[in-house]
């Protein structure tokens, strides 16, 4: 069993090390890092009236990262797959003795150590929300996790489709649609339109599949089980729908 | 060293390999040659076990490639078409993650990288990106990645082609180096470079292999005794049978 697990992850730290590598050899993680950072500073000041509500808590923060990952993180999961084919290092990657789900989470876990990276970039708005009042840090502390799950729940969508594709643009674009379909499904405005045109049972299944929803609770600074469990397993079916589609290459 | 075994492969409704074998042993470069889409390069996918054939199976180094893969793929340097690479790393960069990625015995890593930059002579471009090397260069980083792990078996996919004429020496003369402890296939355009590098030549056409002689045996089939006449007569006559 183990001698099984080790030759399917055959290839996991190389692949990691590689990615990570790739990330900060261009200017891609940098421009990611400066934009995402621009773009979350500029929603919770100013679209979430960060200073206005004259409470001491990131709830302004934390209520537009579904929004912004939606856009974000496939830009940075397109390239995982369809940067090998267009160079052609895809043929190399199939060549060497490793198994899929090692190369498969390797990529993965490259991209989510960089989108880790700009959460961690935010802890300066931590700070300053201890340096103007008291707020309840475990709670933050706790969002911040379930944002960082949430965020790899988003990244392997981004990647399983860039294995999927084969083209960084297409790969963009279906992803940034299939992220849509989960985040706003927890939206209001969907969820009444949902809720009038199927019934009330419908809308709380579509509810319950919504980021945004499984989200709620640790915004709140409560930690579900169910959220967790939801992130987690999302992630793995992409990851598991990843290795099923970068595998078919072997077969022409 | 390689067996090749009846190995097909259709796309669709095209069947692009129908059934090639050979074999070849240690100290034997082989050419392999043929048309533009002769199935040269499908062969060779699959023998480096990137492509799954749909019938017959390969074994190198008596390991095969299809019930024990990855055993088979650590005794095998590939060449892709094209040598594609990472091109945002340096060469010992790309070397260091093949080392890695074949799981290269830590200790060892090192001593490999630094023979394979040693063996194709790439010591002097070390510090650049693989994306800024002209082609030869980048060409002869594929050809470290591939005899990195020192196998008994390399697979090399037009390692010439589209090189001048002194990186094209300067590749043929790292063949010749190693031929003599590997099991070597080429594939190749180049006809008037068989000779004086291969010691046997396997020419396939539509999938199937329709001569396997030596360079010589081959050029005599041809009434000008030449090998690109031979080739042209091979191929064509081959054309005419299925008219």
């Amino acid at each position: 069993m183990t001698g099984y697990l080790t030759r399917q992850m055959s290839g996991f730290s190389a692949t990691y090390r590689r990615e990570l590598g790739a990330y900060f050899a261009t200017p891609m993680a940098y421009v990611f890092l400066a934009v995402f950072l621009l773009a979350l500073g500029l929603f919770t000041w100013e679209a979430g009236r960060f200073f206005d509500t004259g409470v001491a808590d990131l709830q302004p923060f934390f209520v537009w990262h579904p929004w912004l990952y939606m856009i974000f993180l496939p830009a940075l999961a397109m390239r995982l797959w369809a940067d090998e084919k267009a160079s052609g290092t895809d043929e190399l990657l199939l060549s060497l003795p490793l198994g899929i789900p090692g190369l498969v989470l390797g990529k993965l876990m490259a991209a989510w150590t960089v989108a880790a990276a700009g959460l961690l970039l935010t802890l300066p708005m931590w700070a300053s929300v201890n340096f103007l009042g008291s707020p309840d840090n475990t709670a933050i502390a706790l969002a911040y996790f379930v944002s960082l799950l949430m965020a790899g729940a988003y990244l392997s969508i981004g990647a399983a489709v860039s294995a999927l594709t084969g083209s960084q643009v297409t790969s963009f674009v279906i992803s940034v649609v299939i992220a849509f379909v989960f985040t706003a499904a927890g939206w209001p405005l969907v969820l009444s339109t949902v809720q009038s045109l199927f019934g009330t049972g419908f809308a709380d299944i579509v509810a319950r599949f919504s980021f945004i929803t499984q989200f709620e609770g640790a915004q709140r600074g409560v930690l579900e089980l169910r959220a967790v469990a939801y992130f987690l397993g999302f992630t793995a079916t992409f990851v598991f729908l990843n290795c099923l589609w970068a595998s078919r290459q072997r077969l022409g | 060293m390689l067996e090749v075994k009846a190995l097909e492969k259709s796309y669709g409704s095209k069947h692009a390999v129908r059934g090639v074998s050979f074999t070849v042993e240690k100290g034997t470069v082989l050419g392999f040659l043929g048309p533009n889409g002769a199935g040269k390069s499908t062969t060779m996918r699959m023998i480096a076990g990137v492509l799954e054939p749909d019938s017959g199976d390969a074994l190198i180094d008596g390991k095969s490639i299809i019930s024990d893969r990855r055993a088979a793929q650590a005794s095998l340097g590939y060449l892709p078409e094209g040598a594609p690479l990472y091109e945002d790393m340096t060469p010992p960069e790309f070397l260091r993650f093949l080392a890695e990625a074949r799981a290269l015995p830590r200790k060892s890593r090192r001593d490999a990288v630094d023979r394979a930059i040693a063996d194709a002579r790439i010591l002097s471009v070390s510090h650049q990106r693989i994306g800024d090397l002209s082609k030869g260069y980048r060409r002869r980083v594929g050809l470290a990645g591939a005899i990195l792990h020192d196998p008994p078996v390399l697979v090399l996919d037009e390692p010439t082609d589209g090189l001048d004429p002194n990186q094209k020496r300067a590749v043929r003369a790292l063949i010749a180096r190693m031929a003599p402890s590997k099991a070597i296939i080429i594939s190749t355009h180049t006809l008037t470079e068989v000779p004086a590098m291969c010691h046997r030549a396997v020419l396939i056409d539509r999938g199937r292999v329709i001569a396997d002689d030596t360079p010589a045996g081959l050029a005599r089939r041809s009434e000008d005794g030449s090998l690109e006449s031979a080739f042209s007569r091979l191929t064509d006559q081959v054309e005419d049978e299925t008219l």
